[in-house]
């Protein structure tokens, strides 16, 4: 029984393969980077694990469960939680709404009930309620709760990306890039909270990140990528002495 | 400045945040609840407009302003409603109340052409019917965006356009077809009698109450969501396909029940009454009234609606007007004349009205593109952090727009 698996992965657009026969497997309660130049592929299997590309080859497997020809909207509710490199939140909204939208999967209230706004609809919004400030809480977005997310500061909208992860109460989450952009000090705060998920929540974390020092902290294996294939897999202390994993970043 | 203090989830659940609501807009309501008592048949007959121009609008507030998919062509939806009133109406159907008719569609090439039709009344049919096709237009919306979509309404507005006037054992054709006044349960409600005035702003308030509702569950956030990012409301497990989908029928539906009070109001249709300019009016209810919140519907449907008052008043008291004030400060009788010979001649022009239209929208979306309730809201700030308002409250900044991947 795996928890998750990829397996033989490929991904071409045209003529362009971006990721290439990529295998690899994640256990429950691990911490999993995927690390590699730019251009390597690391968020192009983000995008085919979360369903919004189809691959060319392979399979995902979630819980014993082949993924890959599932809709994307169903990957969350199995489960599997992402955010984005490029925060790609409900910029018009506040952040209570958009953290209410990661309760989506959840909600199970039909249309005719919601017209009418029937107690068992306020019954699930207050559940909803309760669980989205559980997440506020853990990540001290108490100050920003009812503010437009269009103008809240770039750190801010970062934190509130995962918040609303978290929210779908994922068993696995998927965090591109979670520290771009953020100062040194952000930084440390994501990787407490990386931790945090992992250890007190029992999430299993996937995520591409570029910040080697993160990466060394909040990591129990590494899978180093480069033209869309794998060069090698280990703990990051294995990983960063790889002779090919040097040579990829340097060049040499 | 007010601040509430929030002790339980339920405030931010319900509709009503503080006690200041109740009063402002129980005055609002009690205001035009005595209103056909005080004001003349005219503008009682402007309210009910009013009243149906903001329906309208509030249904596409939840397409285009919630959910973020325009249309130009919810003229074909009022139509469809409008249309399925008064065909069921002149096969003895009520507006309202339990029944069988035996309908004959007479379209030879579906085979058996007269069939058994179960109904509550034209009014829940009108909804329901209209509902059924917008639920099919929202279909090609799952591919097409932006301009696309918009080409993709216009088109089937046209298209139902030409089947009004063709079909005509149903929609009697370019003739059009008569409604006769509102009747339910042996209750007769002439048009402008003063109940069918609150009738539409029962339809008004139930079809506010039933969006605030809808937006204030998951269903009314996955529209947002999608508004916003598609490809994010993807990985949160919504269906975007399912949502656009509802997002179009309850629009739709909502716009037939509006089509059937239409009907009514105007107690005649014909095609050329449900044209593309139709259409324009509707979003401009939403871009003049704000497509931020339902406030936007009802103030933008106001405005719309005194816009033709405003024309009857160019075209008939501006010329002489003009011309008086010409010849009272000396121009002779022949040029005075001459004036208003041409200003009658524009404020009579075909098309005017069109062009009105255009002038309004662009200095709407050049210089409020928050629209009246956006200007509601500043003024309204202004009050509140006096003297402290700062102009930059609620200054645009340059924001690039979003490229198209992963759609």
């Amino acid at each position: 029984m795996s928890f998750f698996k990829v397996e033989g992965i490929s991904l071409q657009f045209g003529g362009l393969t971006a990721v290439d026969n990529v295998s690899f497997e994640i256990k429950r309660g691990e911490i999993f980077t995927i690390i590699g130049p730019n251009g390597a592929g690391k968020t192009s299997i983000f995008n085919l694990i979360s369903r919004l590309y189809d691959p060319s080859q392979g399979h995902v497997y979630f819980a014993d469960r082949d993924i890959t020809a599932l809709p994307a909207h169903s990957i969350a509710k199995m489960g599997i939680a992402r955010t984005f490199q490029n925060i790609e939140l409900f910029e018009n909204a506040t952040l209570l709404a958009n953290l209410l939208v990661g309760r989506h999967c959840h909600s199970a209230t039909r249309l005719w009930q919601e017209l009418m706004f029937l107690p068992g609809v306020r019954a699930a919004e207050r559940a909803h309620r309760a669980k989205v400030e559980e997440v506020i809480d853990l990540l001290d977005l108490e100050a920003y709760r009812d503010k437009i997310i269009a103008g809240l500061p770039y750190g801010v909208r970062k934190v509130a990306e995962l918040a609303r992860a978290l929210c779908s109460e994922p068993k696995l989450i998927l965090l591109d890039e979670p520290s771009s952009g953020l100062n040194v000090e952000e930084t440390d705060d994501m990787s407490f909270w990386i931790r945090d998920i992992n250890h007190e929540l029992g999430i299993t974390v996937l995520m591409v990140e570029h910040d080697m020092s993160l990466v060394n902290r909040v990591s129990d294996r590494v899978l180093a990528l480069n033209y869309g294939r794998v060069v090698a897999t280990g703990t990051p202390a294995e990983i960063q002495s790889h002779p090919e994993v040097v040579a990829a970043y340097l060049g040499a | 400045m007010q601040f509430i203090f929030k002790t339980n989830y339920d405030q931010d659940i319900n509709l009503v945040q503080h006690r200041g609501q109740v009063w402002s807009y129980g005055l609002l309501l009690a205001l035009l609840g005595v209103a056909p008592l005080l004001l003349g048949t005219y503008l009682q007959s402007q309210l009910v407009f009013v009243f149906i121009y903001a329906i309208v609008g509030v249904s596409l507030m939840i397409l285009t302003g919630f959910t973020g998919q325009g249309s130009l062509g919810h003229a074909a939806f009022l139509a469809i409603g409008a249309y399925t009133t008064a065909y069921l109406q002149s096969k003895g159907v009520p507006f309202a109340g339990a029944g069988l008719v035996q309908l004959d569609l007479n379209l030879p090439w579906l085979g058996a052409s007269k069939l058994w039709l179960p109904h509550l009344g034209y009014f829940v049919w009108a909804g329901v019917l209209t509902g059924i096709i917008g639920a099919i237009v929202g279909f090609p919306a799952l591919r097409l965006h932006g301009i696309y979509l918009l080409i993709a309404t216009i088109s089937f507005a046209f298209i139902v356009e030409e089947i009004l006037a063709r079909w005509e054992s149903v929609t009697n054709g370019n003739e059009g077809l008569r409604v006769r006044s509102l009747q339910a349960w042996g209750i007769e409600i002439p048009t402008n009698h003063v109940s069918f005035y609150y009738l539409c702003l029962a339809v008004l308030a139930v079809t506010i109450l039933a969006t605030l509702n809808l937006m204030r569950s998951p269903t009314g956030r996955a529209f947002i969501a999608i508004r916003d990012s598609e490809t994010a409301a993807k990985s949160m497990g919504i269906d975007i396909a399912a949502y656009k989908v509802k997002s179009f029928a309850i629009s739709a539906a909502i716009t037939g029940l509006a089509g059937s009070l239409y009907a009514h109001k105007l107690s005649f249709i014909s095609p050329e009454m449900f044209t593309l300019l139709l259409s324009i009016e509707f979003v401009m209810v939403i871009i003049i009234g704000g497509a931020i919140g339902l406030h936007g519907a009802v103030l933008g449907a106001a405005f719309i609606v005194m816009v033709d008052p405003l024309l009857t008043w160019v075209k008939d008291d501006v010329p002489q007007l003009v011309a008086g004030l010409a010849s009272m400060l000396g121009a002779g009788a022949r040029q005075a004349q001459a004036l208003e010979q041409a200003l009658g001649n524009i404020g009579s022009a075909a098309g005017l009205k069109g062009a009105i239209y255009g002038v309004i929208i662009m200095l709407f979306i050049l210089f409020e593109p928050m629209g009246l309730y956006g200007r509601w809201l500043k003024i309204k700030l202004f009050f509140q952090l006096f003297p402290l308002y700062k102009r930059a409250s609620f200054k645009r900044q340059k924001t690039y727009v979003k490229t198209e991947r992963n759609r």
